[in-house]
């Protein structure tokens, strides 16, 4: 009980991590923590062969799956804090807490007599033992399950593959789009501009100075921009007054540019 | 046969035996029963199912069917006569109709000397009235389809007299009432003619409605609807329970012989075209109530209240009858008003009992002859005055139209009941058998045996005789042989009918069907009661020769008249009651019950469906397609599902 | 050693992902609420198996992890496809179903 005891006030804590962090990142971090306490509480409950399977098919598999799709999906799609549904939370809440209080009472009023222990049953060995009850008892089912990973399997990729309507764009069709887009809209032709090289400062999350000395939002990559990791041109406005003033030039052109930028951000 | 037994005191007890329907089943000749109803109703079929292919000889395919099962009508009846007195009902069962539980109906013919008379009356009249269709349809577009109506009649009028239970001859019923109808309306772009005829149907419906009834009754009563079975079961049952049935029975015969109340349709009938008239409203179908119910003789004989309803009705309607045709100018509905009262005649007879059911249907042959014979007449009158009506319009028609004139001397003498024409044998027999059953009833039929003198002789006045008083434009010829030939006919029987009654050979000869008169002697001898008749009907005569052909007719209706003429020319107000009774309270209750339906009824159901909108209007907007919001209300039903298992399982 | 705890705290672990679910709008995260529900359940079958002393509760644990695992493909395959028509996770951006 020992491991329970520590583990249980983890897990709850974990588990309502889950409610409130804004990030699915840090959700999903945390709900390895739950599952992998699950797993040495099954260790506990003498069932070694789940505490092996919770380890390597939940927290192994199909947390990588979700952390591969929030990949995908973008680690900015973060939620908004305002809620859509007038009083869903409120409710939410108060329901939830409520089921909670009656399965609580409803468990604490049922009395579970003594426990048997699974020492008998686990004679010669757990997963053997499991092994003779899946192969004969719950053969049927077991076979049927490998039906529905199957058929789970070709679902996914039915509903990951994304049918080509055009043909593919070859080389030459993707230049002359690109004058005609130039042409119409004025699309700058060639490729994004790299992020800016300082003299004292070099790196992909800073922004390129276009020849005017504004900041180029291109050059910057959209993820990074969108963490905030970005060093704005701003915070970097004051060090080149700096080196304008070290170089004892009156850099009168600064300032605007200055202003600018502010307004951009 | 079982409960021959016990109707054998009874019999003993009314003194006269009702005779029980116990048929052999056909041979010989008989088998061709069928053929009789089948060849105008395959002539029907041809005509209307044939179109314009038919056109050309269409209307001598009519002549042939109907004259064709008068032959074979006319063998049947010399093979009957030819039988034994107490063998002369013979039955053909065709095919099981209707057989539902309890409820077996077999499509059986029952030929018996009532039928045999009918049959001669429907398809030798019918034929007559054919043949003279030719003639009175030559112009008429429509010809073909006039004839395929007048087969599917003659079919139809077969069925009722040759069926042998209720139901079948139901089925004959409605089918003279759709033909009456369709030939009644057959001038249809006439608002006049269709009027009438929708006149004609719904009266008639109140009649079948009575008859449906009875039917129903009948087989409740007796678990039979066949004349064989409910003839023998008759004697056992509940007087009171015969009284309904012939009450109910006699409603269905009051629509359709146009008895009073039942008797507005008839006059407004003679929209149709002549031979229709003669075939269908004075030969044949009007007289199929009184052949109702001579035929269900065993209900009525039983059932002495019943009967007297029929006196009632019948006594009523003749004087009805007869007091129209004294002030009407329209030569057809005289006819009809004649007509009216020459069925009130009849139906005096049936209701008579056994004295006169024989009487009634001598009565019925005759009047089949010298009123066809009549309206034939008529119908070539008014061919010659280019389709007027109007009496007051003829005048001094005899010298044009000779053989009309002759041919409807006769009908008229036989109607007066002239001394040795038909219509004064009957006539004179049922009027002497009601004098037997009440003094009263005999004083009444004799009034209507002097007004009929008046008004006929009236119609022959005016007619025939006094100054012309044409139209400028008419020119009268005779009509062509094929319209002449059959008046010739009808005429010879119209004087020769009352040889039936030699050695009382139809007395004798219904005997079987109607049982055996027992002779009551009245308090004065017949030759008195004869001669009273005579005077009275001569009376008649006089007067309208005083009235009418000493003066001037005037050519419009004179409309300073009395009250009386009045009410005898808007037919005593026959409608007037109709609307004041039915038709205005009906048009009220319909009126309330359509707006009850309005309100209340479709209020409910309009209420409910635009409640169950509204109350959607209200729950759609909980499906706002948020998978959260449904999760919760499913959370919330969770909760219910824990809170009930604690429930049941701890408490 | 007593079961109740064990239970109480599966039960605390379903009513937070049930609250999860209710509450969190990124369709990723609803789904790992989804997940929590599922493990708690699974605790509570460990449990009573334990608790019995056979091991049919471990057997079905077993059958609801591979379930879980069939319907994690197919639920985030889902979900990638919304998102790239939709660009958007939220499950309240996929409303259009309604009245």
């Amino acid at each position: 009980m020992t491991a329970f005891w520590i583990l249980a006030p983890i897990m709850v804590a974990a588990a309502l991590g889950i409610l409130f962090v804004r990030k699915a990142v840090h959700a999903a971090l945390l709900l390895a923590v739950v599952m992998i306490s699950l797993a040495v509480l099954y260790a506990a409950l003498d069932a070694p062969f789940l505490f092996a399977v919770q380890i390597i098919v939940y927290t192994g598999a199909i947390l990588m799956l979700f952390l591969f799709v929030l990949m995908l999906v973008g680690v900015d799609a973060s939620d908004s804090v305002v809620e859509t549904i007038r009083g869903q939370r409120l409710l939410a809440t108060v329901v939830g807490l409520l089921f909670g209080l009656v399965l609580v009472v409803g468990i604490s009023q049922v009395t579970f007599g003594t426990v048997v222990g699974l020492d008998k049953a686990n004679e010669g060995g757990n997963v053997p033992q499991l092994a003779n009850l899946l192969f004969s008892k719950y053969v049927f089912a077991f076979e049927t399950t490998s039906a529905l990973l199957i058929t789970a399997a070709i679902g996914a990729m039915v509903l990951a593959h994304r049918e080509r309507l055009t043909p593919k764009e070859g080389q030459a069709a993707q230049a002359a789009r690109r004058v005609r887009e130039y042409a119409d809209t004025g699309r700058h032709l060639g490729p994004l501009p790299p992020p800016g090289v300082f003299a004292r400062h070099n790196a992909v999350d800073t922004p390129a100075l276009l020849p005017d000395g504004t900041a180029s939002e291109a050059s910057v990559s959209r993820v990074l921009a969108a963490r905030g990791t970005v060093r704005s041109a701003p915070a970097m406005a004051d060090d080149i007054d700096e080196v304008q003033r070290q170089l004892g030039q009156g850099g009168a052109a600064r300032p605007a540019v200055d202003e600018d930028e502010e307004g951009a951000q | 046969m079982s409960v021959l037994p016990m109707l054998a005191p009874l019999a003993a007890e009314g003194a006269e035996h009702v005779p029980v329907v116990d048929p052999s089943s056909a041979d010989g000749v008989f088998t061709l029963m069928w053929v009789v109803i089948a060849l105008p109703l395959a002539g029907a079929a041809i005509l209307l199912l044939g179109g314009r292919l038919t056109d050309a000889w269409g209307h001598l395919l009519g002549c042939l069917t109907v004259v064709g099962s008068f032959a074979i009508s006319l063998a049947m009846f010399v093979s009957l006569i030819g039988r034994a007195d107490d063998d002369r009902q013979v039955s053909q069962h065709l095919y099981d109709w209707i057989s539902v539980g309890g409820f077996k109906v077999g499509a059986d013919l029952l030929y018996d000397p009532l039928s045999a008379l009918f049959l001669l009356l429907i398809t030798g009249v019918g034929g007559l009235i054919h043949i003279y269709s030719i003639g009175y349809m030559a112009h008429d577009e429509r010809r073909r389809r006039f004839f395929g109506y007048l087969n599917l009649f003659v079919a139809a009028m077969l069925v009722l007299v040759l069926a042998e239970n209720y139901l079948l001859l139901f089925l004959g019923w409605e089918g003279v009432g759709l033909a009456s109808y369709l030939l009644i309306g057959f001038w249809q772009y006439k608002p006049s003619a269709a009027a009438a005829a929708k006149k004609a149907f719904v009266i008639n419906r109140v009649g079948d409605m009575g008859m449906s009834l009875a039917i129903m009754l009948i087989f409740v009563t007796f678990g039979t609807i066949s004349f064989t079975g409910v003839s023998e079961a008759a004697g056992g049952a509940k007087e009171s329970t015969l009284t309904a049935i012939g009450l109910l029975l006699l409603l269905g015969a009051c629509g359709k012989s146009a008895q009073v109340p039942l008797q507005a349709w008839l006059l407004d009938a003679m929209e149709g075209p002549t031979p229709v008239s003669a075939l269908i409203h004075a030969a044949t179908m009007v007289t199929a109530g009184v052949y109702l119910i001579v035929r269900s003789n065993f209900i009525f004989d039983r059932a002495p209240d019943a009967q007297t309803a029929v006196i009632a009705v019948a006594v009523v309607t003749l004087l009805w009858g007869a007091i129209i045709g004294t002030s009407k100018d329209d030569i057809k509905k005289v006819l009809a008003g004649s007509t009216m009262s020459q069925i009130g005649y009849m139906m005096l007879g049936a209701g008579l009992g056994i004295a006169g059911y024989a009487f009634a249907i001598f009565h019925l042959l005759n009047h089949g002859f010298f009123k066809a014979n009549m309206f034939l007449g008529a119908g070539s009158v008014m061919h010659a005055m280019d389709d007027d009506v109007d009496m007051r319009h003829y005048g001094a028609l005899s010298k044009m139209l000779p053989i009309t004139f002759l041919t409807f001397l006769m009908g008229y003498l036989a109607i007066i009941g002239f001394p040795g024409f038909s219509g004064f044998w009957s006539k004179d027999k049922i009027i002497e058998t009601a004098f037997v059953d009440s003094v009263w009833i005999g004083i009444l039929a004799t009034i209507g045996a002097g007004i009929t003198g008046f008004y006929m002789t009236r119609l022959m006045l005016m007619t025939f005789f006094t100054q012309k008083r044409w139209e400028e434009h008419v020119h009268p010829h005779e009509s062509p042989k094929v319209m002449t030939f059959p008046l010739i006919v009808l005429a010879a029987l119209s004087v020769l009918g009352g040889i039936m009654l030699l050695n009382d050979w139809i007395v004798d000869f219904l005997a079987p069907v109607v049982g055996t008169p027992v002779h009551h002697e009245t308090e004065v001898p017949p030759i008195v009661i004869t001669l009273i008749i005579l005077a009275v009907v001569a009376a008649g005569v006089a007067t309208a020769w005083f009235t009418i052909g000493r003066s001037e007719v005037p050519r419009v209706a004179p409309t300073q008249v009395s009250v009386f003429t009045r009410a005898a020319r808007n037919d005593l107000y026959g409608d007037a009651i109709n609307d004041t009774l039915v038709v205005r309270p009906g048009t009220h209750v319909v009126h309330g019950l359509t707006t009850f339906d309005k309100s209340v009824v479709d209020g409910a159901v309009m209420g409910q469906a635009s409640a169950t909108g509204g109350l959607a209007q209200v729950f759609r907007r909980w499906q706002n397609g948020f998978v959260r919001s449904y999760a919760l209300s499913l959370l919330g039903g969770a909760i219910l599902v824990v809170l009930a298992l604690l429930v049941v399982n701890l408490g | 050693m007593s079961t109740e705890p064990y239970i109480v705290l599966s039960a605390i672990l379903f009513t937070i992902g049930c609250v999860g679910v209710l509450t969190r709008r990124n369709a990723i995260v609803v789904f790992m609420c989804v997940e929590l529900m599922l493990n708690a359940s699974n605790l509570a079958l460990v449990t009573f198996a334990k608790a019995n002393g056979n091991l049919e509760g471990q057997v079905g644990a077993f059958f609801v992890m591979v379930v879980a695992a069939a319907e994690v493909v197919v639920g985030l395959a889902i979900i990638m496809t919304i998102f790239r028509t939709r660009r958007s996770a939220s499950v309240d951006d996929a409303s259009l179903l309604k009245y």
